[in-house]
């Protein structure tokens, strides 16, 4: 064993210089820590939380909670819409529900799995304050008056024999107090129950929950609140609307990943879309093969470029460096423009072509809205970014290398392939990873010049965000974009090495 | 040490100060969002500016109502409402109402009567298509077609889109079922009044979609508003889908060899509503500035500018002369009788519905 060698203060080396280490090690932390915070902050955060919207589907059983209770009983594969308990049950949510005004929104959140559970639940909002039932509270306060008196209601409630006695009466009047202090903003102290707590007093009634002041309701007709309901829309005893309740009322979902490959929950568990509903799939396959085209084009028409940059004389390269640089000066959008003016049957390429006498008038080519536009329009907008690393690595490879390998007797061609172009690789790796990832996103370009055919997986994720506003499934688009593009990224570091990438000498 | 005690304790006064100006600022000032273009600037002259010279209210304008659905729901999650009042098209203002992101107008207590002494439910009518949303326009989706592209018979109809033999060429279509879909089956034979009863069924949607087929290969489909227009003066298509006052710029103000077609175009609304979220004060002072910029007056006088209807029926009798060509507007208008004879009526209940469905369907039908 070594003697352990001591530092002038008598220390131990070791310690001693991972002290030292750990003091410059934690000031580095220290310069590095406002860079990370403020992307931890503006970056990694707002990211997490939009994708984490891919899953979240808290909305049902919030907007909802007393339905998806009693739901859990309900067999969806009966074929018939639930019994009478659910409906009163969903009477107490609606009835809350439109104070709070989320019922249109579940409404909304529940119409992208089933057409027309939006209208549903705006129509039923509207309808459920003019329920039949105030039969109910009028027996109630005729049986005896305490049963109008807010300040007796709010003992009875919280006397837990009483609670357990009646517990649909419970549950619907805290909700209800809950409401009227939140929503209203008033005191429950002052305010009569709604007719909903006293249907729900009914129904524990009449189920044999012990009153707290007994009353006689022989006379009351029992109000039918599944008929209420279906009066309002027969919808409402649609076995699919509630499959759809029930299927989505877990916190956490995988419907928004499953639409976005072009499946669905169906009846009997997750099936394939019907043919004219699958459209993602195909918008996947397609923004890869493109943006693929769109990389394979900017090397092609970048490295002669770069290579001109790298070796004419400093004066005329930076001028063409100028020309490279210039479209990063114009707005995206005038860019695209202009291909357009371009590249239209009416454009400037087609009555050059023309008056040449190329093609005919009647055969005009088409070049834009389709995948040929996009196609053009992006790999011009994106070929700076395949020059300029390019052309830095370039720089740094010595001009002597390819005149001492003809001085040993290589053709150019032999010169070129064998010496020179393996050391420009990192730059073209580094080009086509920026290219690619950034076309990968791309949206403005393809939606303007890309028609029909030419759009990109990311039409649809803006679509969703700014036009549908169903987040849930531009999330998951999202999230699966991102996973394909880190397992590109890790596919390319096994073949080709991610050292292998320069991005300058 | 003491330096930059100093440094941050005047950064702090300066960002306190900053703050306060802003708040300070603020008190007089609201953001309006609306389209942008000619449109804004026809609001500019008709509200905006009269607005500003009564109350001192110093209006920003802000062009993002093609966004603004999105950027309201995450203004809102962001408990940070920065708009104070927003121009959209009535199918927006339901979606906004249903997510609770626009707060309910009640017409008649928050709005002007009318100035024939009509209450304002009774003056806007069946306009008024949603809680939230309060009537500005009434605009059309219309055809416009190149009167030198046509050959020796202008089309009249808006089957004229599907009939490819008669006028061959590129046509533009608007790149949503919305619209479309409704035009393909009345060309198809169905009546107006069951179009959405019938394209309700899967078969009616097949045949919807059918009809479309056989324009598919002619279609320039568009998402902005401007391309039709500009196809048009390009000469690109033959004809296009597009909004009337879209149109009547393209062949009144800028003379260009197009005509339009008042036939099934659908008519549609455009409006304000006012975000929730919003402080006591920024609220009761959108309320002010949308009962001023609403009132009878105000809506005829947005039509000296540009060639959309007034939501108001009386409004109607005001519209007058366009302030610069000089040309009688109410000829223009989608609502003047002579051109609402033969209008289809946009179903928003309907399509808060199946917009989703139909949409998924519609761009798969396209990508196919």
């Amino acid at each position: 064993m070594a003697e352990q060698m001591l530092a002038a203060d008598g220390r131990p080396l070791k310690a001693s210089l991972n002290r030292a280490l750990r003091r410059q090690k934690l000031r580095a932390l220290a310069l590095i820590a406002p860079l990370f915070f403020f992307i931890l902050i503006s970056f990694v955060m707002p990211i997490a939380d939009m994708l984490f919207r891919s899953v979240e589907n808290e909305i049902v059983e919030n907007t909802l909670p007393r339905t998806v209770d009693t739901l859990q009983d309900w067999d969806a594969a009966s074929g018939e819409a639930p019994s009478e308990e659910v409906f009163s049950a969903l009477y107490t949510d609606m009835a809350l529900a439109v104070e709070y005004k989320s019922h249109t929104r579940l409404g909304s959140r529940l119409n992208y799995e089933t057409t027309g559970i939006s209208s549903l639940f705006r129509k039923s909002g509207r309808r459920v304050g003019r329920f039949d039932t105030d039969v109910y509270t009028k027996a109630f306060e005729a049986a005896d008056p305490a049963y109008a008196d807010p300040v007796k209601w709010s003992e009875w409630m919280a006397d837990d024999s009483i609670r357990g006695a009646l517990p649909r009466t419970a549950s619907a009047y805290d909700g209800w107090a809950e409401m009227i202090v939140n929503a209203e903003g008033d005191d429950p102290l002052e305010e009569q129950p709604w007719d909903f707590v006293y249907t729900a007093l009914y129904e524990d009634a009449t189920a044999g929950g012990t009153l707290p002041i007994a009353a006689d309701l022989s006379g009351v007709e029992r109000v039918s609140i599944r008929a209420q309901f279906e009066d309002i829309d027969e919808n409402w005893t649609d076995p699919d609307v509630w499959r759809t309740i029930k299927t989505y009322s877990p916190t956490y979902t995988n419907g928004y990943f499953l639409n976005s490959v072009d499946l669905m929950k169906g009846a009997e568990g997750i099936e394939a879309r019907p043919e004219n509903e699958r459209i993602y799939i195909i918008l996947f396959i397609r923004t890869m093969i493109m943006s693929l085209s769109i990389m394979g084009m900017c090397v092609l028409l970048g490295y002669p470029i770069a290579w001109l940059l790298a070796n004419l004389p400093d004066r005329t390269a930076n001028m063409l460096m100028i020309l490279v640089l210039l479209p990063f000066w114009t707005s995206l959008l005038v860019r695209t423009s202009a291909w357009k003016v371009l590249l239209q049957q009416q454009g400037v390429i087609n009555d050059t072509l023309v008056w040449i006498g190329i093609v005919s008038d009647g055969n005009r080519l088409e070049l834009i809205n389709n995948q040929t536009g996009t196609i053009i329009a992006m790999t011009h907008i994106l070929l700076p970014f395949m020059i300029l690393p390019l052309y830095s690595v370039m720089k740094t490879i010595p001009p002597s290398y390819l005149r001492a390998a003809k001085s040993l007797g290589a053709t150019n061609w032999t010169a070129f392939w064998r010496v020179y172009f393996p050391q420009s690789v990192p730059g073209i790796g580094a080009g086509c990873i920026l290219v690619f990832i950034l076309a990968i996103g791309y949206y403005i370009t393809p939606e303007l010049v890309g028609g029909t055919k030419g759009v990109f997986i990311s039409n649809r994720i803006a679509y969703h965000i700014s036009s549908s506003l169903n987040w849930g499934l531009a999330a998951a688009l999202g999230t699966i974009l991102l996973a394909i593009v880190l397992l590109l990224y890790w596919v390319y570091d096994k073949i080709v090495g991610i050292d292998n990438v320069k991005l300058g000498g | 040490m003491k330096t930059t005690m100093k440094l941050m304790a005047t950064s702090c006064l300066t960002l306190t100060a900053s703050m306060a100006f802003a708040d300070g600022h603020m008190a007089n000032e609201m953001t309006i969002v609306s389209w942008g273009g000619a449109y804004s600037a026809s609001q500019q002259a008709a509200y905006h500016d009269p607005y500003m010279e009564k109350t001192g209210v110093n209006i920003i304008n802000d062009e993002s109502s093609a966004e603004a659905v999105a950027k309201l729901r995450a203004m809102n999650e962001a408990g940070n409402v920065t708009w104070d009042v927003v121009d959209v098209v009535a199918s927006d203002a339901i979606r906004l109402c249903d997510e609770g992101l626009a707060m309910e107008i009640d017409a008649d207590e928050q709005l002007a009567d009318g100035d024939d002494g009509s209450k304002a439910s009774d003056d806007f009518g069946d306009l008024l298509v949603s809680d939230c949303f309060i009537p500005q326009i009434v605009y059309s989706t219309t055809v416009g077609y190149r009167t030198d592209m046509v050959g020796g018979t202008a089309p009249t109809e808006i089957c004229s889109l599907f009939d490819t033999e008669m006028y061959p060429g590129k046509r533009s279509l608007e790149k949503r079922p919305i619209n479309n879909m409704e035009w393909a089956l009345i060309c198809d034979g169905v009546a107006k009044d069951d179009v959405y009863d019938v394209l309700e069924t899967e078969e009616g949607q097949a045949q919807a979609f059918a009809k479309l087929d056989t324009i598919k290969d002619d279609v320039i489909w568009w998402s902005a508003g401007a391309d039709t227009p500009q196809l048009l003066a390009d000469g690109e298509v033959v004809m296009g889908s597009t909004y009337n006052g879209r149109l009547f710029s393209l062949i009144e103000e800028q003379k260009q060899p197009v005509a339009m077609l008042w036939d099934a175009q659908v008519f549609d609304l455009d409006g304000w509503i006012i975000p929730t979220g919003l402080s006591p004060e920024r609220e009761a002072r959108a309320l002010d500035y949308v009962k001023f910029a609403t009132d009878t007056e105000r809506l005829a006088d947005q039509a000296k500018y540009i060639s959309y209807g007034p939501a108001r029926k009386s409004s109607a009798p005001l519209v007058g002369k366009h302030a610069s060509l000089g040309i009688e507007m109410a000829p223009h208008m989608p609502t003047d009788p002579e051109n609402a004879k033969n209008t289809f009526l946009y179903n928003y209940e309907w399509w808060a519905d199946y917009r989703d469905d139909l949409d998924a369907k519609f761009q798969a039908w396209l990508s196919q």
